[in-house]
């Protein structure tokens, strides 16, 4: 609690709370984890209406079925279908500031991927092409982290119609 | 008052931990099975409510990911509570009552085992005072225990009784997770877990999920043969300091034992939620049941508890028995907070 | 993360799923408002001050709005430091949160001059040193900074 010195009334309570949880990332989420370590990226598609789900849950949000066991492998390289420039440091992303908070359309995916893109902000636009830039295979882990950031890569932009129904 | 029914219910088995599937993965056969009873499914429903607890889950705003298991999109009207699924249940109710909604889907989930639910549960005690020490569940349950049982409204064997019937019906119930025959002496001779508790005084720790549907009028008669009409719904709470509480007797329970009408007419099947064997004889008293109710069939929490499901599968047992012609008059009770804080009776009647 | 160790019904389940630990910490800093202020600021200068309720009992500790009427309450009363085990539990295995290494109970206490008992923390020996109704009195820390922790109970 604070208070100015022992005239001064106590007037906050701090209150620390430290819960120890082991949670289960489900068979879905470990499916597509133990692949990342691999360097494998993997979907799964909707049995309704074939939407490949990238990362999966293990089901579709919209029509509430599982995917089952089937997979869809899909390439590291993408579309950027919107980003953000962010001027505020985090000590996770390992780019200088400012750096791109990247929205980003896998090929072969209908869902997106949020990561972060290695380029100066007047370089990057929506429809530029990208590929994951990863971690030395020796680092791999069970995390999307293993993909470190995307960066651009020399295809011509995609179709703005391409990517439209995913921004 | 519009006539609602409960004209489905599935539950997935209540186990003491699912180590390899996640919220949703539980609740989807759930509510696959739901779907498959009633030919409703979730979306096509006009309301979804359900129960959970962000901090069993160990994450904010954990429960937006069990809409998944539904499909909510097209976007659905749906609404939660950090309660139990109970909770949601009434939420739907009132959402029918006022003619919003003509079918509601209700479902309540939880996985008590990623966490250490006895000390996780002391976050709901008062934040200044109280929570700062750590009570842990059970030992707060044991401040009540010896106070009936020091005032001469319980004693030890009374309470190993309850255990005793609630795990022996539990061997008809496949989704329970503690079934079989004790003896009283057997359990008797346990040494205490949290003096005066016995373990097996305290229900499990399970992870699990269920699911009801409710429906109005006509359509429930569509949908069900014989729906479980909620012929009374109420619940009331009780200041959250144990101090000014009487925890002898559960005046919250009787008071919506009262409103929802309870002792209007026979009751054939009792299910309540009471996680500890003396809060059980509590709350029997409390609804004034007649000694040929039949309590906890399905073994009720003390034989499975996983929680935010639990209350919500005691009326789903009722409704059960309902629909298929073994009983004609339940009630149902759920629980929420420290000693009996919180309480919801439920009265079903089948036609 | 590792490999789940549990094991589940082979039917519900095809695959063993990732796990990982994960400890979620955070402060939260609440305000007391001027009763609570009160009561804590009490509590460092070791004095325990409650509230008189409109049926003339005393509450402790204190609450801003009387349990039965939702009254506002304002008058204030200093009780003792010593009291009566109105129940207790036993905690034969402390978790790391809780306020002792060793065992100890759990107590609701009604200091003399308070007619509602509280939840607090008992430092005795063993289960046999605890009885309903036994005398308890406060053992302050050192250092008292106006929190529930700044005492704990033993026999008096």
């Amino acid at each position: 609690m604070q208070d100015a010195g022992p005239e001064s009334p106590v007037s906050v309570l701090e209150a620390r709370i430290s819960l120890k949880y082991d949670y289960s990332a489900g068979q879905s989420a470990s499916r597509f984890l133990r692949a990342i370590e691999r360097g494998k990226l993997l979907g799964q598609r909707c049995p309704v209406d074939g939407r490949v789900y990238f990362p999966s849950r293990g089901s579709c949000p919209q029509h509430a079925v599982t995917f089952g066991d089937e997979v869809v492998e899909l390439s590291d390289k993408g579309t950027i279908v919107t980003y953000s420039i962010v001027r505020v440091p985090s000590a996770n992303i390992p780019l200088a500031l400012p750096y791109i908070a990247a929205n980003v359309l896998l090929d072969g995916a209908d869902t997106i991927l949020m990561h972060v893109l290695d380029a100066k902000p007047d370089q990057v636009h929506m429809g530029m092409r990208v590929q994951a830039v990863w971690k030395p295979r020796a680092e791999w882990t069970t995390s999307t982290a293993n993909i470190m950031f995307f960066r651009a890569i020399d295809e011509p932009d995609a179709d703005y119609e391409s990517y439209k129904e995913h921004i | 008052m519009r006539a609602v029914a409960v004209v489905g219910f599935s539950q997935s088995p209540s186990l003491r931990r699912e180590p390899d599937r996640n919220e949703v993965e539980i609740l989807i056969p759930v509510l696959q099975s739901l779907r498959e009873q009633t030919g409703v499914s979730g979306a096509d429903c006009d309301f979804i409510c359900s129960g959970s607890s962000d901090y069993l889950a160990g994450q904010p705003f954990a429960f937006v990911s069990g809409l998944d298991a539904v499909g909510a999109w097209p976007p659905v009207s749906e609404s939660h509570v950090e309660m139990d699924g109970a909770w949601a249940l009434y939420e739907a109710w009132v959402k029918i009552q006022t003619g919003e909604a003509e079918t509601a889907l209700v479902y309540g989930f939880s996985k008590s085992s990623m966490g250490d639910l006895p000390i996780t549960m002391a976050l709901q005690l008062d934040p200044y005072s109280v929570m700062p020490l750590w009570p842990d569940a059970i030992s707060i349950a044991g401040l009540q225990a010896r106070h009936c049982l020091e005032a001469g409204l319980m004693t030890h064997r009374d309470m190993a009784s309850v255990a005793v019937r609630d795990r022996a019906h539990a061997k008809d119930n496949p989704n329970a997770q503690l079934k079989g025959d004790w003896t009283v002496d057997e359990i008797l001779s346990e040494a205490f877990l949290v003096n005066p508790l016995r373990r097996s005084d305290c229900a499990p720790i399970s992870d699990g999920a269920s699911a009801i549907l409710l429906a109005a009028a006509d359509r429930a008669g569509q949908i069900c043969d014989r729906p479980a009409w909620i012929r009374g719904i109420e619940h009331i709470c009780e200041p959250m300091e144990l101090g000014v509480r009487d925890l002898g007797r559960s005046r919250s329970v009787e008071i919506a034992a009262e409103k929802a009408g309870v002792a209007s007419d026979k009751i054939d099947v009792a299910e309540l939620s009471a996680p500890f064997t003396h809060q059980s004889l509590l709350v029997e008293k409390a609804l004034g049941l007649a000694g040929d109710t039949l309590v906890n069939p399905s073994g009720g929490a003390l034989a499975g508890n996983p929680l935010m499901a639990v209350g919500l599968s005691r009326i789903g047992e009722c409704a059960s028995r309902i629909f298929s012609g073994a009983a004609d008059r339940a009630v149902a009770h759920a629980t929420s907070g420290p000693c009996l804080q919180q309480n919801l009776v439920c009265v079903l009647e089948g036609e | 993360m590792r490999p789940a160790n549990e094991t589940n019904d082979p039917a519900l389940t095809a695959l063993k799923a990732l796990t990982a630990s994960h400890t979620l910490e955070y402060t939260y800093k609440r305000s007391l408002g001027p009763v609570l202020s009160r009561f804590f600021t009490g509590l460092r200068a070791r004095k325990f001050l409650g509230l008189r309720r409109p049926d003339g009992s005393v509450i402790v500790p204190p609450k801003e709005y009387d349990p039965d009427s939702g009254q506002s309450l304002d008058e204030w009363v200093e009780v003792s430091d010593q009291g009566v085990v109105r129940s207790w539990s036993w905690v034969s295995q402390p978790r790391p949160q809780q306020p002792f290494d060793h065992p100890f109970a759990y107590a609701l206490i009604q200091l003399d001059g308070a007619d509602t008992p509280f939840i607090h923390v008992v430092d005795v020996p063993g289960e046999a040193n605890m009885k309903s109704g036994m005398r308890v009195k406060a053992r302050w820390a050192e250092e008292t900074t106006g929190v529930i922790t700044d005492f704990v109970f033993v026999p008096a």
